[in-house]
């Protein structure tokens, strides 16, 4: 029983330690963003390696989750003689939910693990340790720039993502379905807000871009520097980033669409 | 009187005073007093896992001791503010055990990495300043390497191109000849001699390789269980009073450090075997 106890005690402390280092590491990540304006090329390299990278994979999962959102949606809506509607359903559920959520889990997964896996790498190899020594620091040459390219990547790969979700929608609700062309854009002009909508996806987008990447190379940073400590931070990242993205969007959700 | 005090203290670069450091409950050093002369190659020696790599850090600054003093150069390093460390740094090269080279630069953006951090300087002296550093340790031609294409000696000596390239005060070397083959072993050796002098430098080697250590050092200090147990030339370390200092020295497989591990009595337990069996 009180074993039981001491380990609780021993886990809460240890949680508490880890979430200390992370806002510790955060604040002095953001430090080091000055230094990375002033040098735009780190920060053109890691645009690259986890926003243009990413690009395919957000695409193409982009225009499967509209297609596959057209063809239930339109199931359900031909019911009530409401297919026209199609356009609206698939616009709005992808610029308030499935567009940044999706979009950060997979991001999560593809570049997330990725930039853990690098960074704790670099750790192991002493990489980090001979920066220090060098008089450069770590968190300003190597950190700053990938987090800053993370939080500027996922709201323009949001858009993407949603922008061709729309667009599979259309091939299969227009295309295939035959629903009315006119109607399914129309509509969505219509009915898709700038503000309440568009706006509050964009404010989740850059939400789960800062939450996303500070987890994925907060865990590169703290890893245990060995093969089974990178790949034990690699999981953490992907397993840590989906809890916060799907518990973020609650709350977010709930502030924004809760009283409407 | 002072005069004196200030010059003695001026021929010493690193000087630590009753220095304490613990990993959790594991003591690692347990009341160390150590001087590094200017100018000098001088050995930190000792058997695997007594913390010399640690002893690295706490002059470095990457830790901080739990009592005691670390001065490099005059300055007390554990009281320094963060752009006095990096400023302080910037005149100390480290050679780390694995070469530690950043796996997405070649060769030469490796060497000329400090150089670009630390300096504006323009890119034509960059490549002089670069070239001449890998023509040092002998790698001119290995520019347009990656670190992954090097073998393990070749690392290190970039390594050594790059922790020399900002012309530091002092050069620390971690384990520099571990896992050598003796061509690369050779050149290392000869290297850290020949840059010392020739660049008036002060170089500190970490290493349990004793023959290849003692050859070019002009002081060693031998470190075991979190206390200096011996110092001196090598000449002086060979002719020691101490078993625990000679057995070290002479590669000895019993002595003080005992061959076999604690254990109870050989006959009992076999015997005892033999019952459970």
């Amino acid at each position: 029983m009180f074993e039981w106890v001491r380990q609780l005690g021993a886990n809460g402390l240890q949680f508490f330690e880890k979430l200390g280092r992370g806002h510790l590491f955060l604040w002095k990540t953001l430090v080091g963003i000055p230094d990375v304006v002033m040098r735009p090329r780190l920060l053109i390299a890691q645009l690259l390696s986890v926003g243009v990278l990413s690009l395919a994979l957000i695409a193409i999962s982009g225009l499967f989750v509209g297609m596959v959102l057209a063809l239930q949606g339109y199931n359900t809506l031909v019911d009530f003689s409401a297919e026209e509607s199609l356009g609206v359903m698939v616009a709005l559920s992808m610029v308030r939910e499935l567009g940044p959520v999706v979009t950060a889990l997979l991001f999560a997964g593809r570049a997330g693990s990725a930039l853990t896996a690098e960074i704790g790498l670099m750790k192991a190899t002493e990489q980090l340790s001979g920066m220090e020594m060098m008089a450069v620091d770590p968190l300003h040459r190597v950190i700053a720039p990938r987090f800053l390219a993370g939080f500027i990547s996922m709201p323009l790969l949001v858009a993407i993502f949603s922008a061709v979700g729309i667009w599979g929608g259309y091939f299969v609700g227009v295309g295939l379905l035959g629903v009315d062309e006119g109607a399914y854009w129309a509509q969505m002009q219509a009915k898709v807000d700038l503000y309440d909508d568009v706006l509050n996806g964009v404010i989740k987008s850059f939400v789960f871009g800062i939450v996303t990447t500070w987890i994925a190379v907060f865990e590169g940073y703290d890893a245990v520097p060995t093969s089974e400590g990178v790949s034990r931070a690699t999981t953490r990242t992907v397993v840590h980033s989906a809890f916060a993205v799907l518990g973020l969007d609650f709350v977010l959700t709930a502030l924004m669409f809760g009283d409407s | 009187m002072v005069e004196a005090a200030d010059s003695s203290q001026s021929d010493t670069l690193v000087r630590m005073r009753d220095l304490y450091f613990a990993r959790g409950s594991h003591m690692i050093f347990d009341g160390i007093d150590l001087d590094i002369p200017r100018g000098k190659v001088t050995a930190i020696m000792g058997p695997s896992g007594t913390g010399k790599t640690t002893l690295l850090r706490l002059i470095g600054g990457q830790l901080y001791p739990d009592r005691g003093s670390v001065q490099v150069d005059g300055l007390e390093v554990p009281a320094l503010k963060r752009a006095e460390l990096y400023d302080l740094r910037q005149r100390m090269g480290m050679l780390f055990q694995s070469g530690a080279l950043l796996t997405d630069l070649n060769v030469y953006e490796n060497v000329a990495f400090p150089l670009r951090e630390h300096t504006d300087l323009p890119e034509s002296m960059i490549r002089d300043l670069v070239l001449m550093k890998l023509q040092a340790v002998g790698l001119r031609g290995a520019r347009q390497l990656m670190p992954s294409e090097l073998s393990g000696g070749m690392a290190r000596r970039v390594a050594l191109a790059r922790a020399i390239a900002l012309d530091p005060m002092m050069i620390m070397y971690d384990e520099p000849f571990t896992g050598q083959d003796p061509i690369s072993m050779g050149a290392i050796v000869q290297l850290i001699r020949l840059l010392n002098d020739a660049l008036g430098l002060t170089s500190i080697i970490v290493s349990h390789d004793v023959r290849e250590t003692a050859a070019i050092s002009d002081y060693i200090y031998v470190i075991s269980r979190g206390k200096v147990v011996g110092h001196g030339t090598p000449q002086a370390l060979d002719a020691t009073d101490s078993e625990w200092v000679r057995q070290f020295m002479q590669g000895l497989p019993d002595g003080p450090v005992p061959f076999h591990y604690p254990a109870t009595d050989y006959r009992e337990d076999l015997l005892q075997d033999e019952e459970v069996g």
